[in-house]
């Protein structure tokens, strides 16, 4: 089969593949150089590789079920895609979420954000040579990633955002674990800035490489850090704050000249602030802080009580559903019945629990959003990572379709590298952060 | 196995070499991906094991790291990988999606990589922890200690 | 507020090809006729309305409908944060509509993105070609009437036990 590229190359050139399995940590991507000697004179990238059918697979769920599909589109940030989807789901309800759940996903939506940067700049800077600033990330994103495991349950893949709230409230010693995470990171940051920023190879490599012009950048439709390298300040967060994003102080770094430099430095500075933004919330989370009052009967013997006598006696629920507790509810959950399954407690003990619980999760029944089609953005590891769902009024999305912010950003892959060298098509490629899942979906 | 004492002996070394020195080619398509980093990263290190060198070319590696999952587009990329590696070479599906297409049950995706290759150890879970790739590995260093070496003169060639 | 003028301003601007010009509960969104899509675009992308980036390209398909394939378009503000949802309608038969390749650079991705799924053919487009999918394979997944799990494979499958 003749590509694109083979057929307009020139017959002296040389044509190079970086196939599909590649050692850069970013995914499978083929993209065929046409050289002469080292220089790049015409490029083609073919994307695909990764193409699970997301899109299809979910008009094939329930609006509930396929959360966990959402959560492997930017896998290096998971709950800022349960984020997004959520919130579109909830636009498409008219649903108001309580204001402890609020914080609770903007905590995750940073630590997630932390995590992505991280994971990006550490694969970026290990394809140029930079081996301990990889192992230096992968450390602080641990940390990281031990707070959102004890909340959790699971270390990525979480599917902890649900449609009305979050599935539990936070663990019980989440403030240390934060705080621990949060100096790790600073840490780490604080070393890996003092082994990259000046650092002449690394500046050889990376400044003045790939440049973007702000007009060609919005032409191609780049948002999240790769725009705002450029020079132009547009975050989702900032733009239309959804959340409790309105009332954090934090700023949003601005590049110069939109080279891979910059695009680096625009995520160092980034996870600086949402570091920021994780310190304000904890105070705002104490506040809103439950009382849960322990003890309580196994269910079984709550259910035998109650068929004696009004069901007063607490049901005691099994560790792993630790945090969804009754008593946290209205702070974790919107108090809608039809959007939101009861709590375990009354779904034990009461009939009208009970029945709550089935017509939720039966299929055919469940949540079924009105008719009609949403779009929601929110400001994603890469950039606007915005869902477009298209509901007929069933339990299943008739159409849901993703904004994949990576999608536009490697589509000016092709532009970035022509007239460079081989070697900068690496670091260039890094800085883009092209995460397959977001990509192919 | 059937062999005098000497042959058996010769075997174990050879097993002893290989389990701890597998040098391994990391395929990597997906969300698994990162957890293949935390593991081959310091918190859970792969490297105690002998596992630690990524080589990056078929060539030079003996163990073949599918991670993440397989689209139908890159099932012939796979097997080419797979071609390229020399003997003795091991396969490890990890992650549910290359041990059995796990949540994608659709058009894009092959069903599990043992449709594609021979597979010799598969680690579940999406993405599984990293203690359980550790564990997989410990098992493939079991199944290497008890393989024999096919030497030439006794494969039939009939 | 804001949603309203720029519905009056195309209304004024394009009177026979906007046929549906209200605001919905959840977003601003117009429908139009498929051939003005290109100088409906044009109007847009043009100062004072400034809708300078093309956010995303989709289409949904409705099998039930005389015109099958709904093609919608999200243009974007980046002064102003303002967005926009453009709807056009596509028959069944022969689905095509004008490429808008030459007003902004992703839209040829997108395109080849829509024409792999769902067989949308775009006029103009300079490499109008399967994006995600591979050679050989035969259909257009998206579409309503393509079953979920028909597989093709590239190469035989090997039976396991």
């Amino acid at each position: 089969m003749t590509t694109r590229l083979q057929a307009q190359a020139r017959p002296d050139s040389l044509l190079l593949n970086m196939g599909p399995s590649h050692p850069a940590m970013h995914g499978t991507i083929r993209i065929m150089l046409e050289l002469d000697g080292e220089r790049i004179l015409n490029s083609e990238v073919e994307v695909g590789y990764l193409h699970r059918g997301f899109e299809k697979t979910c008009e094939h769920r329930t609006w509930f079920n396929l959360l966990i599909y959402t959560d492997r589109l930017n896998y290096v940030s998971p709950l800022i895609n349960n984020v997004g989807y959520v919130m579109a789901v909830e636009k498409l309800l008219g649903l108001e979420v309580p204001e402890r759940a609020q914080w609770i996903r903007v905590l995750m939506s940073e630590l997630s954000r932390v995590s992505d940067h991280l994971t990006c700049l550490a694969a970026m800077a290990m394809e140029c040579g930079a081996f301990t600033a990889f192992l230096y990330k992968m450390k602080a994103r641990e940390f990281l990633w031990d707070v959102i495991e004890q909340t959790t349950g699971a270390r990525m893949t979480t599917s902890y955002i649900r449609i009305g709230g979050v599935r539990a409230d936070l663990h019980a010693d989440y403030e240390a674990a934060v705080r621990k995470g949060v100096d790790e990171t600073r840490k780490v940051l604080k070393d890996v800035r003092g082994l990259l920023d000046k650092n002449k190879i690394f500046l050889n490599r990376t400044r003045d490489i790939a440049v973007m012009t702000p007009e060609n950048a919005i032409s191609y439709g780049w948002t999240g850090p790769c725009l705002r390298s450029t020079g132009i300040a547009y975050d989702v967060r900032k733009a239309q704050p959804y959340l409790t994003y309105d009332r954090l102080n934090f700023e949003v770094p601005v590049g110069e000249r939109g080279d891979n430099f910059d695009r680096y430095m625009v995520r160092m500075k980034e996870m600086e602030q949402s570091l920021r933004i994780i310190e304000q919330t904890l105070p705002a989370l104490q506040a809103s802080a439950p009382t849960v009052e322990a003890g309580g009967l196994e269910p079984a013997e709550a259910i035998r009580a109650s068929r004696t006598r009004r069901p007063e006696s607490r049901v005691r629920l099994s560790p792993n559903l630790e945090g969804s507790e009754k008593a946290v509810y209205p702070g974790i959950m919107a108090a809608d019945k039809r959007s939101v399954p009861p709590p375990k407690e009354d779904a034990y003990t009461t009939i009208e629990g009970l029945i709550g619980h089935f017509k939720h999760f039966m299929k055919g029944h469940g949540l079924r959003p009105p008719k009609g089609e949403v779009y929601f953005a929110v400001e994603g590891g890469n950039g606007e990572l915005g869902y477009y769902l298209v509901s007929d009024g069933s339990d299943r999305p008739y159409r849901l379709h993703l904004r994949g912010p990576c999608f536009h950003i490697v589509a000016a892959l092709e532009e970035l590298i022509r007239g460079r060298y081989v070697a900068d098509v690496i670091p260039t490629f890094g800085s883009m952060n092209m995460i397959g899942g977001e990509l192919d979906r | 196995m059937p062999g005098n004492f000497l042959s058996t002996r010769f075997d174990a070394m050879l097993a002893w070499g290989r389990k701890f020195s597998l040098f391994h080619y990391p395929f990597v398509t997906a969300c698994c991906g990162m957890e293949y980093m935390s593991a081959a990263c310091a918190h859970f290190d792969i490297d105690r094991f002998g596992a630690g060198w990524t080589r990056f070319s078929p060539r030079q590696s003996d163990l073949l790291l599918v991670v993440g999952t397989i689209a139908q587009k890159l099932a012939p990329v796979l097997k080419t990988v797979y071609d390229q590696m020399t003997e003795p070479k091991w396969v490890i599906a990890f992650g549910a999606c290359t041990v059995s297409g796990g949540i994608y049950d659709n058009y894009a995706v092959v069903q599990g990589i043992d449709r594609i290759i021979p597979v010799d150890i598969y680690i579940p879970g999406c993405p599984p922890r990293p203690e359980m790739v550790l564990d997989g590995l410990l098992k493939l260093q079991e199944k290497i200690k008890t393989q024999g070496q096919v030497w030439r003169w006794n494969k039939k060639t009939s | 507020m804001e949603q309203e003028n720029i519905l009056t301003a195309l209304r004024t601007a394009f009177p026979e090809a906007v046929l549906d010009a209200s605001v919905p509960p959840t977003d601003p969104a117009v429908v139009i006729r498929p051939g003005d899509l290109a100088a409906v675009m044009a109007f847009l992308k043009a100062e004072p309305r400034g809708y300078s980036m093309l956010l995303d390209l989709t289409c949904v398909d409705w099998p039930d409908r005389p015109d099958r394939f709904e093609m919608v378009y999200h243009v974007f503000s980046p002064a102003s944060y303002k967005r926009l949802r453009v709807k056009a309608a596509l028959p069944a038969d022969g689905p095509a509509i004008a490429s808008l390749t030459p007003l902004w650079k992703n839209a040829d991705w997108l395109e080849r993105e829509v024409f792999d799924m769902f067989g949308v053919r775009f006029e103009g487009h300079p490499n109008l070609c399967r994006l995600f999918m591979y050679d050989g394979f035969e259909g257009h997944p998206l579409r309503k009437d393509y079953p979920l799990r028909k597989r093709q494979p590239r190469i035989p499958m090997r039976s396991t036990p």
